[in-house]
């Protein structure tokens, strides 16, 4: 019995990251009609601008190991990533859409580059270790200080859901809407486009710069191999799924996708001989593929399409 | 330093040979095909299936270490190439297309695709690493401190040879002409009577002929693994933005150059990078020049 709560309980804590990084694409591709393929990236920054603003001081970095507080750290991190989302958008915002999706999937792969191989910063895929962790000295059961870490997690999922609510309800967020609709026809009424699209995309990756932070300081370990483009992915169809242009979807959307896929994690490893491990996780790959297709064939505004609002 | 010169120029031409189909459907599908590195990956497996099948080798020709069986695989993977490609654009792209889907659909759906394959791949053919043969070709000496490999002669002949057809396709050609009105304005090529989703089929036709080229060439001379194709996209799509997107001219001398710079950068010591050697230079073109070399100013649709 302590097992299953204890599983439930990580088992949500992951969910969480997956909720924040899949809203954070809500605003950008849901609300303003960006696409962003480098989301891996943006939550690579985040993690590992907490792990290295919070962690120890490790014998063989040059930089990194301030030992600051979580808080610090989290908060470094939404700016962070916040600010690389920012980058990127002015060189890119200007131009046609496709140009934002080769530059952040560009960002996401180079990111994975210099997160493997500058040692003195990231360890490399020996990646960073003893992270501090929020609530581990609460006490000596572990189950409790994740149920801790579960009730942060949750506290601030529902932060960022009122904020993001609130914004897109706003003139602010109809702006967003018009964008996306009819670029020509916001800018006719006044509206800077380009500002507004800026404005967005980096609240976007600010949110997912905070979800792998979160992650970095749960797992209490990082490597590149935790920012793999197939993040991206899940996070993708995970908005696609729940329904784009809807918090409440985006939240359904990861909240299924997830359970899914660790549904599947777990029957692969219980019913598939280790021979055939790789073709079962390349089949389960290709399964969460036809699922993006049939959706943006089928049912492009996803299960929870996005509402009508008037105005 | 003329070593570095020739390997690039080596692997430039197959990042171009990618990059010209990455073109097209940018400029007559009109979106960022995501999925052209498992184009050239679905190519150079094909071509590695008929040459398993065939059991001779690869045969070889004089001093290459390539042979007939390799190239006459070669034309038959393009021609599965394009038949597979074909069928993926009528079930998926068409269907966008009749409903009138946003450019980032499109996006999205070849981004889902290029996963799809990868692991469809892996699922046939393992994920181990692949060769076509064993055989380690010997490099001739031509001057003091220069060899040269055959095969990369010869790789670099086969892009000129396709280039060529290409230009005469897209100048002399009835179908290459209505392929640059679609892309230069795909409501009047409509109202003037060009079956516009014909056009479609002979882009994609176009695109994959050369992709399947460029992935076996590739797959010669490194190995074959599903992540291949994944690992050319970006090189291939900063190729497109520096040569600029609106020339397919552009793209063969995107890839070039990029295929040089990640050459001059492994001499440089900068091998663990070479895959950032490709965003760097992406990201300077769209800084300081948006349009690319031989691009024009972007056309707003």
């Amino acid at each position: 019995m302590i097992e299953v709560i204890s599983y439930l309980i990580f088992f949500l804590i992951i969910c969480s990251f997956y909720v924040l990084s899949c809203l954070g694409l809500n605003i950008q591709y849901g609300y303003t009609g960006m696409f962003n393929v480098g989301v891996a990236g943006f939550f690579a920054i985040g993690a590992y601008t907490s792990a290295l603003l919070t962690g120890p001081r490790y014998p063989d970095t040059v930089v990194g190991g301030f030992d600051l507080p979580i808080v610090v750290g989290w908060v470094a991190a939404i700016m962070v990533s916040g600010l690389a989302g920012m980058l990127v958008g002015l060189i890119t915002l200007r131009l046609r859409e496709d140009f934002l999706a080769i530059s952040t999937f560009g960002i996401a792969i180079s990111l994975q580059l210099v997160a493997n191989n500058v040692d003195s910063l990231t360890r490399g895929p020996n990646g960073l270790y003893a992270l501090p962790k929020p609530f581990a000295k609460v006490s000596d059961n572990p189950l409790i200080d994740n149920l801790l870490y579960l009730l942060l997690c949750l506290v601030l999922v529902a932060m960022v859901y009122l904020a993001l609510e609130r914004i897109v309800k706003s003139p602010w967020g109809r702006v967003l809407r018009s964008i996306r609709e009819d670029e020509v026809a916001a800018s006719a009424m006044g509206k800077n486009v380009f500002s507004f699209r800026l404005q967005a995309f980096v609240v976007g990756c600010a949110i997912m710069g905070l979800s792998g932070a979160m992650y970095a300081n749960f797992m209490r370990f990082i490597s590149p191999q935790d920012f793999m483009p197939i993040f991206t992915i899940q996070v993708l169809v995970m908005l696609v799924v729940g329904g784009k242009g809807n918090n409440l979807g985006a939240i359904l959307g990861a909240i299924m996708i997830w359970t899914l896929w660790s549904a599947s994690d777990s029957l692969i490893s219980v019913m598939v001989t280790p021979d055939f491990q790789t073709q079962a996780a390349a089949l389960r790959l290709i399964t969460i593929g036809v699922v993006l297709v049939l959706m943006l064939i089928f049912r492009p505004a996803g299960l929870l399409p996005e509402k009508n609002t008037q105005s | 330093m003329i070593q570095f010169l020739i390997d690039g120029l080596v692997n430039g031409s197959i990042i171009a040979l990618g990059a010209v189909g990455l073109s097209i459907t940018y400029n007559v599908l009109r979106f960022a095909n995501f999925a052209q590195g498992e184009v050239l990956a679905v190519g150079a497996y094909v071509s590695l299936a008929l040459v398993s099948l065939m059991g001779v080798g690869i045969g070889r020709l004089g001093p290459i270490s390539l042979g007939w069986p390799l190239l006459g695989s070669m034309v038959f993977s393009m021609l599965v190439t394009c038949l597979l490609v074909l069928g993926v654009d009528w079930v998926l792209f068409r269907v966008l297309r009749q409903k009138q889907a946003s450019r980032i659909t499109f996006i999205i759906a070849a981004f889902g695709v290029s996963m799809m394959v990868r692991n469809v791949i892996t699922l046939i053919a393992g994920g181990d690493q692949l060769f076509y043969s064993f055989y380690i070709p010997k490099a001739i000496k031509i001057m003091e401190g220069v060899k040269i490999l055959p095969d990369d002669l010869l790789i670099l002949f086969i892009t000129l040879i396709s280039v060529i057809s290409l230009h005469v396709f897209l100048n002399r050609s009835t179908m290459g002409k209505k392929m640059r009105a679609v892309a230069e304005n795909p409501a009047l090529a409509m109202v003037s009577g060009i079956n516009v989703e014909r056009v479609f089929k002979w882009s994609w036709i176009l695109g994959a002929s050369l992709a399947a080229v460029a992935g076996t060439l590739h797959a010669h001379i490194t190995q074959l693994d599903p992540e291949m194709g994944f690992e050319l996209i970006l090189p291939m799509f900063a190729a497109l933005v520096v040569g600029g997107v609106t020339s397919v001219y552009g793209a063969v001398l995107g890839g070039l150059l990029i295929g040089l710079s990640e050459s001059f950068a492994v001499a440089g010591g900068g091998a663990a990078y070479r895959g950032a050697i490709s965003f760097m230079i992406l990201i300077l073109v769209l800084v300081f020049r948006p349009q690319g070399i031989l691009g024009e100013k972007e056309r707003d649709d």
